[in-house]
């Protein structure tokens, strides 16, 4: 019986309903995740309520990637790459230092009305056009503090 | 003499990313070759002939790779897109999806009718959203034209492919990890063998290649495996890019043969250290690969040659670090990678990247204890060959490396509780 029914999922040409709907799950978190800017405990709930999983596994699988987020977070991610090529060629540092004193927060810190969060990273695929830095999904390359400091006050709606 | 441009050939046109720019520029046409005069069993001749080897970074011989796939036709296979581009130092396959999607989707759509598999996933990086927007209309545009779907060109071979979006794990570019990931589970390594050419997603047969790898298929099936063949060296054939980064004065993708030394793609191509400075050390192929030193500058950029150097071909992500640059600062940025990164399922990864961060931390603030470079030494052989997948063996490399190059200098952190660079 069970020999048979492996031969019929390997026949089958594509996964079993079951296997579909957990492969939905990274999707499905994103879109929970939208709503808020992280994952609150309701959202996952309902994750596992579409998907029919235990709530143990979403949240396990959640916790696992670094894109999903478990706390709240500023309206703007910061996300600077601090990895070994940004940092030589001689710009990551300065661009974290300005960021900190125009925002006035530290790394990890978000600014009180809100609006950023301060985040360091490491590799964003820009190596050979660094600094670099996300937001949000945004990536932006050859940053330098003149245009931050533009993009800062165009996000801030200045 | 300038090398001529294969797989970058396409990045600089404008709107290069179109459909119709592809096609204006013979896009799709190694497709219809392929359909025409070729049969699965002629092109893994021709790919293995070709002697293409992966450039994600393990090098595996992309024939074989095809071969090992079962031949029954009634079994359900699938072939995978690797895009999970996140080795530091390494930013090609994020060029060739955003700029030249199509060609990475042809090259997987003649490796999908090579092995016979029904369906293509392409796994790309949570961060890369320009190239998942750009990888989805690209797949829209291949399906209204009639190059995926049903009876492709009139061959009666059916393919659909999928973009699947990850969210933030560099383990999800070692393959099983991917493939755990696209089940939607964390993102841990399976063990091996079983390898995915026999048991992959959801159990089928599945092919995994770079995205790299597959731009190289339709050059190979319209010019040949002889001609192929006659770039690069012995054992390592064909085109590459070379990411160069860090100290340089012109960082970028540099598309040249496989073979090419590190000094010709520094200098010349990479424009030399910046500010004239001298060089100290290279990373050739990404934050996994044993750092070199300048007496290896002509030691040529292909697998054989530098696994021969001590180091490895890795993804080419070349990182140059001049002697301003301190050693023990570069191990412990690499190495807080690892920690990070390391998804935590074996015990060796996951508790020994993190003291290596927390030793060379302590070096590199000039608190370091006595014995700290052998501790660090032995930890690092404490990881190698004991951790579950291959990234525990990458992560002690920036630090066993260093070491072995710089001892001198991990010496002078200890002694002087200072840096040596910045005195």
């Amino acid at each position: 019986m069970l020999a048979e029914e492996q031969k019929s999922i390997l026949h089958s040409g594509t996964p079993t309903q079951k296997q579909a709907r957990r492969s939905m799950l990274l999707t499905a978190l994103y879109i929970a995740q939208e709503q808020h800017g992280y994952l609150t405990k309701d959202a996952m709930r309902r994750v596992a309520e579409r998907l029919g999983l235990p709530l143990k596994d979403v949240y396990s699988t959640a916790s696992f990637y670094s894109l999903y987020r478990m706390e709240t977070a500023g309206r703007y991610v910061i996300q600077v790459c601090d990895g070994l090529s940004c940092h030589l060629a001689d710009g990551a540092d300065t661009l974290i230092d300005y960021i900190r004193q125009q925002l006035g927060i530290e790394v990890g810190e978000t600014t009180r009305d809100g609006l950023f969060t301060l985040q360091t990273v490491q590799c964003v695929a820009s190596c050979g056009t660094s600094p670099a830095l996300r937001i949000n999904d945004e990536l932006y390359e050859n940053m330098t503090p003149d245009n931050v400091n533009r993009l800062l006050d165009q996000l801030a709606g200045r | 003499m300038a090398f001529e441009r294969i797989l970058l050939r396409n990045v600089g046109r404008p709107n290069s990313e179109k459909i119709d720019t592809y096609l204006e520029h013979g896009g799709y046409q190694a497709l219809r070759k392929t359909i025409h005069e070729y049969t699965p069993e002629d092109l893994i001749a021709i790919v293995r002939k070709s002697g293409l080897r992966g450039r994600g970074g393990a090098g595996f011989p992309a024939g074989l790779k095809w071969s090992f796939m079962p031949k029954d036709s009634e079994v359900t296979k699938y072939v995978c897109v690797n895009t999970d581009e996140g080795e530091p130092g390494t930013f090609k396959d994020r060029l060739l999806v955003e700029r030249d999607p199509h060609s990475v989707i042809e090259g997987a759509i003649i490796a999908s009718y090579a092995v016979g598999a029904c369906r293509a996933f392409v796994y790309i990086r949570g961060e890369f959203f320009l190239g998942v927007k750009r990888w989805m209309k690209a797949i829209d545009d291949a399906y209204a034209r009639g190059f995926l779907g049903k009876d492709i060109l009139g061959s009666g071979f059916d393919l659909d492919m999928s973009v699947h979006r990850g969210a933030g794990a560099y383990i999800c570019g070692e393959e099983t990890a991917m493939l755990e990931s696209l089940e939607g589970n964390r993102g841990e390594p399976r063990l091996k063998p079983p390898y995915p050419a026999q048991v992959g997603l959801w159990g089928q047969p599945t092919l995994v290649h770079n995205v790299e790898t597959l731009a190289c298929v339709p050059h190979i099936v319209l010019r040949g495996p002889e001609w192929f063949a006659s770039i690069g060296t012995e054992e390592s054939k064909g085109p590459k890019i070379f990411c160069v980064s860090g100290d340089v004065e012109k960082p970028g993708n540099y598309e040249l043969p496989l073979g090419t030394t590190l000094r010709e793609i520094i200098y010349e191509h990479a424009g030399g250290i910046k500010g004239g400075r001298k060089l100290k050390a290279v990373v050739p192929g990404g934050a996994s690969t044993p750092m070199l030193t300048p007496e290896h500058l002509d030691v040529p950029m292909a697998f054989e040659t530098l696994s021969k150097a001590g180091s490895m071909l890795g993804t080419g992500g070349i990182t140059v670090i001049d002697e301003d640059a301190c050693i023990v600062d570069a191990a412990l940025r690499l190495s807080k990678f690892f920690a990070h990164e390391s998804c935590g399922k074996c015990t060796p990864c996951r508790v020994g990247t993190q003291h290596l961060v927390d030793i060379l931390q302590r070096v590199e603030d000039g608190l370091g204890r006595e014995g700290d470079v052998d501790r660090l030494l032995g930890l690092c052989h404490g990881i190698v060959g004991r951790a579950f997948c291959p990234m525990g063996d990458a992560a002690v490399n920036p630090t066993l490396s260093s070491i072995k190059h710089f001892r001198e200098e991990y010496e002078y952190h200890m002694q002087h509780h200072r840096c040596l660079v910045a005195s």
